[in-house]
């Protein structure tokens, strides 16, 4: 930087460049060099996967921005106004004041349309990027000590941005997220002994009432998103912390962090990537309509129309309510609603299952040590299987969501779809469960392969007695280190339940249990032995040929 | 969590050190970290010439992204808010938000891809080693805390004096409660409220879309009419929170070809009435199959069998939607022969 050499340079009586003297004031009120030592040129590693946190963080910058644009014009009121605006088909037609203020954002406010899609479609993607990115963070382990805590305010960011997506597209009070929010009470109305309380002070009164606009509202631009603002920043804060991880490779250690410094590399390329991501919505929102409210009309509750749906990421609550049978216990003048408060139930839990995974694990192998080297999923062949199995049970949910537009798109009977879904949900997480472990494994053995016997070159090579071979190219000194890298736990065993005085040892019920957890995770059909340094040295000395 | 059934030396922290084959650099082992390979040159920094060309790209893309800013300005003024285009192959878009989307979206891309050019071509690629610190305090700061804690919790004596430590608890768990309280009036208790609509004996049935009462000649077979009570406009206050429970549909089928004998006996010449709102989770029900009488709810297609006492025959509705009984006043009119016997819409727990 020039300032330095000027200021070797420059007699003591100058005066500093101005730069600096703005530097030097901040510094004496908030100490920014001590904060820039630490951090202006700590090291960031490259991978493309660790891109998708920063997707989410982008997306989410940009739903604050067009957010706040939008509420200059969003009037979050339930009166009930005639439309007499530009767009000729809903001429004269009752709707609310917040319907009617998103048809003048997107029909009389220059660019207000564009806004509006840049929030709807920046939203899509936060969750789809979240989701991506929590799953980036499973399958490589990178959950472990010390970031369990990281990985649930990530959840919670996730969770929290269900909810705020949800109240955000019930505000236009449109058609379709009416019918959502329809939907919404009468889930809450199945809730045992206090459902009703709760509808009516949801709704202030019965459903739809004059309130919830405003009362989503408030929770949609305020409440919500404060918590997530704290939640991203404790989030950043502790990945600057606890600095990020890395894959194996060749001087890459659990001690160390390789890979290039935030000023200027990271700097440029992650600045550069928030400039990318949100060109590439802008696009999306300049070619691609999302949410066209003024096709749907305004929410009336005694109207519907076919093929609604709710946005993607709130798809597998739909699946839930949709396959679920409609069961209904009455006893003694109550009514127990089965049907809806079962999936509402299974809702919180398929979530919390991959919240609390972490602890789970780390409970099973005892590992009390710090990870900073990501595994890669084929070497922890139980944890991607749960992973994919979680995912397909996921997307099960999802095709049970959307299973009218799967009937009419592939011509399905909607039946069978549901049946189907009904089935699968208990079925196709185990079948994926164990597919993914065999995968995971047979990618194991191809490894240890390629480490003993070296690389299939697909140069075959006739022998002068006729015979042909296959050319197996060694591999590289670091292409063998970072394939025999990962660690291997052995099962944590019991031990004998009897001293050598022959004392019995009692054994709890749950380490029992964390035993038998422990077989499944590291147990010999759970992995495949790395490569020894002897069994290399054997096959490599010279009749390892094969 | 305990470990204490299972020895320590069988947990992965103790197996590092027995098992663990990796890591160590020594020359015995085939498989030891051979230490970061060295930086390789890109052409940009060896040749000047070939930097000099990625300057331009990179100030190239710079300058688009302003002349794509100006194409913003331009189009917010010059295009009409309402003029529509045809776009191959997406089809007809709102002009103006097609050309501020394109060219606020290259604005922005141009800025991006310029900056990561330049990171990726002239910055320096020479990758650099950060040593990690240990995420927990050493052991003498962590006794240097507990003993501070100690000392502070013993001058405020929260240990001795139980009585302030107690009560002090106590107001803070209470205090709460006052929060809670000021949700009272977030809504009115559910009472009856969910048991009653707007129909009661006499009341006329409306048709929704001609806003005139209906007459049994009106309601032919296979057709599906939607009503409202006769008083309740558009233009009401309430009028949404009514029609959510009011609404109503009514089909005309062959008395003959109606199962239920309730749903016969509350019908007229085969006129049945029944609530439009689906008992799952409260959509308007829309979709009837004139040749089966089954009506399929949308959103979560339960399917009703509107000649068998409308009972659920598929989908995750948990009973069967309610009938009005109709008749015909002296006019010749439809009405209701007084309120659904039942609550309409999503089951609740005071239901029965």
């Amino acid at each position: 930087m020039s300032t330095t050499k000027n200021s070797d340079a420059r007699s003591s009586r100058e005066k500093a460049p101005a730069g600096e003297r703005v530097a030097d004031w901040a510094d004496g009120r908030l100490g920014i060099y001590s904060l820039a030592k630490a951090n202006m040129r700590k090291i960031f590693p490259d991978h493309w996967s660790f891109m998708l946190g920063e997707v989410c963080m982008y997306s989410f910058i940009i739903i604050i921005l067009t957010g706040v644009y939008l509420t200059l014009f969003f009037h979050p009121s339930m009166n009930e106004v005639e439309y007499h605006g530009s767009y000729i088909p809903l001429q004269g037609q009752l709707m609310s004041e917040a319907f009617n203020s998103t048809m003048h954002i997107s029909f009389d406010v220059r660019g207000g349309l564009l806004i509006r899609q840049i929030h709807h479609w920046a939203a899509l993607i936060f969750l789809a990027g979240m989701f991506v990115h929590m799953m980036r963070v499973f399958f490589t382990g990178a959950f472990r000590k010390p970031r369990e805590v990281n990985w649930l305010f990530g959840f919670l960011l996730f969770v929290l941005g269900m909810f705020t997506g949800f109240t955000g597209y019930s505000l236009p009070d449109d058609l379709l997220s009416g019918t959502g929010v329809r939907f919404m009470e009468g889930a809450v109305l199945s809730v045992p002994v206090v459902g009703t309380y709760l509808s009516f002070f949801l709704f202030g009164g019965e459903f739809p009432g004059g309130d919830f606009v405003a009362r989503f509202y408030s929770v949609h631009v305020l409440l919500l998103p404060g918590i997530m603002l704290g939640l991203m920043v404790a989030h950043l804060i502790l990945v600057f912390y606890h600095k990020h991880t890395q894959f194996a490779g060749p001087g890459k250690t659990n001690n160390n962090v390789v890979g290039m410094p935030l000023l200027p590399v990271y700097m440029a390329k992650a600045g550069g990537f928030f400039f990318l991501v949100f060109g590439v919505i802008a696009v999306i929102s300049a070619i691609a309509t999302i949410n066209p409210i003024w096709s749907m009309g305004p929410y009336r509750p005694d109207q519907v129309s076919t093929g609604a749906q709710p946005d993607w990421y709130m798809g597998f609550s739909e699946g839930l309510i949709r396959v679920m049978p409609g069961w209904e216990i009455n006893f003694w003048g109550h009514t127990l609603v089965l049907g809806v408060f079962i999936p509402l139930m299974i809702f919180p839990l398929v979530l919390v299952a991959i919240a609390v995974y972490p602890f789970i694990e780390s409970w099973v192998t005892g590992d009390k040590r710090e990870h900073h080297i990501l595994d890669r999923p084929r070497n922890v062949p139980t944890r991607t299987a749960f992973g994919v199995a979680w995912i397909t049970w996921y997307m099960v949910l999802l095709i049970g969501g959307g299973n009218d537009l799967w009937a009419t798109h592939f011509h399905l009977s909607i039946n069978a779809i549901t049946w189907f879904v009904r089935i699968a949900f208990f079925v196709a997480p185990v079948l994926a469960f164990i597919v993914t472990k065999r995968i995971c494994l047979g990618l194991q053995r191809r490894d240890k392969d390629k480490v003993l016997h070296g690389r299939e070159s697909g140069i075959i090579k006739r022998l002068p007695h006729g015979e042909f071979i296959e050319v197996h190219e060694p591999l590289s000194q670091e292409a063998l280190h970072t394939l025999t890298a990962h660690e291997q736990y052995e099962p944590a065993m019991i031990g004998a339940t009897v001293d050598e005085n022959g004392v019995e040892r009692k054994v709890k019920g749950t380490e029992k249990l964390r035993a038998k957890l422990s077989k499944s995770y590291y147990g010999e059909d759970s992995q495949i032995p790395k490569p020894t340094a002897e069994e290399y040295k054997e096959i490599t000395s010279g009749h390892g040929h094969h | 969590m305990s470990s204490q059934d299972i020895p320590e030396k069988n947990l992965p922290a103790a197996q590092e050190t027995e098992h663990g084959a990796v890591g160590v650099a020594d020359e015995q082992n085939p498989f030891a970290d051979p230490g970061l390979p060295p930086h390789e040159h890109r052409v940009q920094d060896i040749d000047e010439q070939a930097a000099k060309r990625s300057e331009r790209a990179v100030a190239l893309m710079f300058t688009l992204s302003m002349v794509a800013t100006v194409a913003f300005i331009v189009s917010y003024v010059a295009i009409p808010h309402d003029k529509a285009i045809y776009v191959f192959p997406i089809g007809h878009l709102n002009a103006l938000n097609f050309a501020l989307g394109l060219s606020l979206g290259l604005a922005l891309f141009l800025i991006g891809a310029g900056a990561v050019h330049w990171a990726r071509t002239l910055m320096s690629d020479e990758e650099l080693v950060d040593e990690r610190h240990a995420i927990s305090a050493p052991p003498e700061v962590k006794a240097k805390v507990l003993a501070d804690f100690r000392q502070g919790a013993k001058e405020s004596a929260i240990g001795r004096r139980k009585l302030v430590r107690n009560t002090m608890f106590g107001a803070l768990a209470l205090f709460p409660l006052s929060g809670v309280m000021l949700l009272r009036d977030l809504g009115p208790l559910p009472g009856t409220k969910l048991r009653h609509t707007l129909w009661s004996k006499g009341k006329l049935l409306v048709n929704m879309n001609t806003n005139e009462p209906l007459r049994p000649s009106d309601v032919v077979v296979g057709s599906l009419t939607f009503a409202k009570p006769e008083g309740l406009e558009e233009h009401d206050h309430e009028f949404q929170t009514e029609i959510a429970k009011a609404a109503l549909m009514i089909v005309r089928i062959q008395p003959d070809d109606i199962k239920d004998k309730r749903e016969l006996e509350w019908s007229h010449e085969g006129i049945v009435a029944y609530s439009k709102i689906c008992t799952h989770v409260g959509c308007p029900i829309s979709l009837y199959e004139q040749q089966t009488h089954h009506v399929l709810c949308p959103c979560h297609q339960s399917t009703f069998d509107l000649s068998d006492g409308a009972r659920v025959i598929f989908g995750p509705a948990g009973h069967a939607l309610p009938q009005l009984r109709i008749g015909v006043n002296d006019e010749g009119y439809l009405e209701a022969l007084g309120d659904f016997s039942e609550p309409v819409g999503p089951s609740f727990w005071e239901r029965g």
